[in-house]
């Protein structure tokens, strides 16, 4: 290695930024200062080859049996020296990465040609996740990731991987991390008793064919089935003429025998992605206020959340989740990142929706959960631009198709089919608005389809945004939306009347709105 | 509070009022020539086109002339609502805007949850002496815009609230 390997030295680091000051404001960290360098695992050298050579091994194939020109050696070679370069430059990312973590903060430095530091205060710290994919955990590796969950509009990414060390290590790192009064004495070997918050059941396998991995997989079964109809479309017809002499309704056994097959597959592909993501599931509270949920059987991660920085929870339930009396658990939180950070925030399989709410209740603690509550209903008005809206567009279509050049029957067939689809989902995504305040919570539900039940902490709620359209101003309507730094940064009343909007939002945060207020007094029949 | 009494058979509702101050009168001219600029680019190559295809394609003409017709309507009208609408204010303990014109909308941050604020003057506005203020709360939703603000009050305002942010400071999450 053409590099000085004392742990510590670093010449001509970015010239641009501050010198790395020890944190202590004892000068700069020299190489005999005692600092702590450390590099990831050695294993390493061993997994990284490993997972590129997997990466590239169609590429190998394709080179060895079609060959991209030049005689059979010339391509051996070729490929052995590609081998060669891959091996290198992942052995070369381990001997360039050395990461430390002292009192105050996380550094990561590597690379050779593009060098790179990132640190992180360790008072920044929000998320500690542990991943560890099937190569690591053969190697008993895993991957720790720090998260800060600020947005990075524009500066650098806060987030620091260490790819990979020892899974203990990564364990013990974690909770050092997260636990802050484990900062002073780092040496932590008793493990504290958690609190099991929620385990995984199997009953909830149930729950897997309702979630959208099924639909993944339903699509993914189609786009191979046209794909094979296209490529042997003749054969298919051939077929379809052995099957006209055996039965007499041929067409309709095979859409039969095919739409079984493609269920059955959308099935076992749901219930495997369910059980690889889930399998083992724990959701845990830990000393030091931090929730962590565990789960996974081939790829095993590790998520954990700091309680102090959870503003809420969501019970989101899908339209066929909704059919199964099935629903999911959202955390509400700052410093997720991102939308929900990368399903970062589940704190629950697809599981029955009494467990959902149950669950909510005992990551707020407190009981009944605020998202059981019950709700006020929005005002009739609400329902009416629903069913506008789902009826307008589907006329307009039948319009149009009434004066296109097409048989007359296409337009009765749109209305037939159409608008009691667009109706039933209109009515339901009335019936889903609602609204309620508890003492702690702003509680909150809508969603067509896809219907979640938010309750926001009235302590988080950083400001309101009300907003009313042309359409919602005649039917004395707002929008009310509580901002708030966790999770979406919004979460709306939609379509409540504008005086009970009001009235909420001004109970729910005491004095923000108050000096805005005015009170009217309507008489019946002037508005 | 010595509200008159309520007769029975009427009901008290609340409302949001508007808040205290307007935005520079010359954000009509700002938005006008903002309004002036995006119509020309949709009319100007229309024209362009119905004169160079306008025996081949007849209808361009008349579609010109009712998209010209529907851009001169927007620009006389939507500058002047807005002048309307738009409004602002700030308390001791909150910001407080209004702000749109077909679909309206009204913002509170209460000054503790303040994180940043900026001032922005594009070269239209530096041409009119106007300036936009945001001000940034930890959500990704929240922020306020402030936008025509004649320049000097912009600057009063960002002063004022930076020093009243500072004197308040905490996570603001």
């Amino acid at each position: 290695m053409p590099r000085d390997r004392r742990p510590g030295h670093q010449p001509a680091f970015h010239p641009e930024r501050r010198p790395f000051v020890s944190p202590r404001g004892g000068g700069l960290v020299s190489a005999s200062g005692g600092s702590n360098w450390q590099r990831l695992d050695p294993r390493m050298l061993a997994v990284t080859p490993l997972r590129l050579l997997g990466g590239f091994l169609p590429v190998i194939a394709v080179v060895l049996i079609i060959g991209i020109g030049g005689d059979f050696g010339s391509r051996v070679y070729g490929l052995l020296a590609g081998v060669l370069f891959v091996l290198i430059a992942g052995t070369l990312r381990w001997f360039t990465t050395r990461y430390r973590i002292d009192s105050d903060r996380v550094e990561l430095r590597s690379g050779l040609l593009f060098r790179s530091a990132r640190s992180i205060p360790r008072d920044r710290i929000r998320t500690v996740d542990v991943t560890a994919g099937l190569v690591h955990r053969i190697f008993r590796l895993s991957v720790l990731k720090i998260g800060t969950g600020e947005r990075s509009d524009g500066g650098e990414s806060r987030e620091l991987t260490l790819d990979a060390i020892a899974a203990s290590e990564a364990d013990r790192v974690r909770q050092r991390l997260l636990d802050p009064s484990g900062a002073g004495r780092d040496h932590e070997t008793v493990a504290p008793a958690a609190e099991v918050l929620a385990a995984l059941r199997w009953s909830w396998l149930r729950f897997a064919p309702l979630t959208v991995s099924s639909l993944v997989a339903l699509g993914a079964v189609g786009g191979a089935f046209a794909q094979l109809v296209n490529d042997v479309g003749a054969e298919a017809v051939d077929v379809g003429k052995v099957g006209q002499r055996l039965t007499t309704a041929p067409l309709w056994l095979g859409v039969t025998v095919l739409t079984v097959v493609i269920l059955l597959v959308a099935l076992v592909g749901s219930v495997l992605v369910f059980i690889e993501a889930w399998w083992g599931f724990r959701l845990v509270r830990e000393p030091g206020g931090t929730l962590r949920i565990r789960r996974g059987l081939l790829t095993t991660r590790s998520v954990s959340l700091e309680e102090r920085r959870l503003r809420g929870v969501a019970v989101v339930e899908s339209l066929l989740l909704r059919a199964g009396r099935g629903a999911r658990t959202v955390a509400v939180a700052t410093g997720l990142g991102g939308h929900q950070g990368h399903g970062r925030g589940n704190l629950l399989p697809p599981a029955p929706t009494t467990e959902a709410h149950r669950v909510s209740g005992v990551v707020l603690a407190e009981m009944p959960s605020p998202t059981s509550t019950l709700l006020h209903r929005h005002p009739r008005a609400a329902l009416r631009r629903r069913l506008v809206r789902a009826a307008v567009p589907v006329l307009a279509t039948a319009v149009a198709l009434w004066f296109a050049p097409v048989p007359a029957w296409a337009m009765w067939l749109t209305l037939v089919l159409l608008l009691p689809v667009t109706v039933l989902l209109a009515v339901d995504a009335y019936r889903n608005l609602g609204h309620a305040l508890t003492s702690h919570y702003l509680v909150t539900r809508h969603g067509a389809g896809i219907r979640a039940t938010v309750a926001l902490q009235r302590s988080g709620v950083i400001g309101w945004t009300v907003s009313q359209s042309l359409f919602q101003r005649r039917l004395d309507l707002v929008t009310v939306t509580a901002t708030t730094a966790a999770g979406h940064g919004a979460y709306a009343i939609i379509d409540v009347s504008t005086s009970a909007g009001l009235a909420v939002a001004r109970q729910a945060v005491p004095e923000l709105l108050d000096p805005f207020l005015q009170h009217e007094v309507v008489v019946p029949g002037t508005h | 509070m010595n509200r008159p009494q309520i007769d029975p058979g009427t009901t008290e509702v609340l409302r949001l009022r508007p808040p205290r101050h307007r935005v520079s009168s010359r954000a009509i001219i700002w938005w006008t020539t903002q309004a002036a600029l995006e119509v020309a680019a949709v009319v100007i190559p229309l024209g362009i086109a119905a004169i160079v295809w306008g025996t081949a394609l007849p209808w361009l003409v008349p579609g010109t002339g009712v998209v010209a017709a529907i851009g001169l309507a927007y620009l006389l009208v939507m500058p002047r609502w807005r002048f309307r609408v738009h409004r602002w204010e700030t308390t001791d303990h909150a910001v407080y805007t209004a702000q749109g014109w077909i679909n309206q909308e009204w913002r509170v941050a209460p000054m503790s949850r303040i994180q940043t604020v900026d001032t922005e003057r594009g070269p239209l506005q530096q041409l009119f002496g106007l300036a936009t203020v945001t001000v940034t709360t930890a959500s990704a939703a929240g922020a306020l815009r402030l936008v025509g603000l004649d320049r000097a009050v912009a600057d009063d305002l960002v002063a004022q609230l930076t020093e009243t942010t500072q004197a308040t400071r905490g996570d603001a999450t």
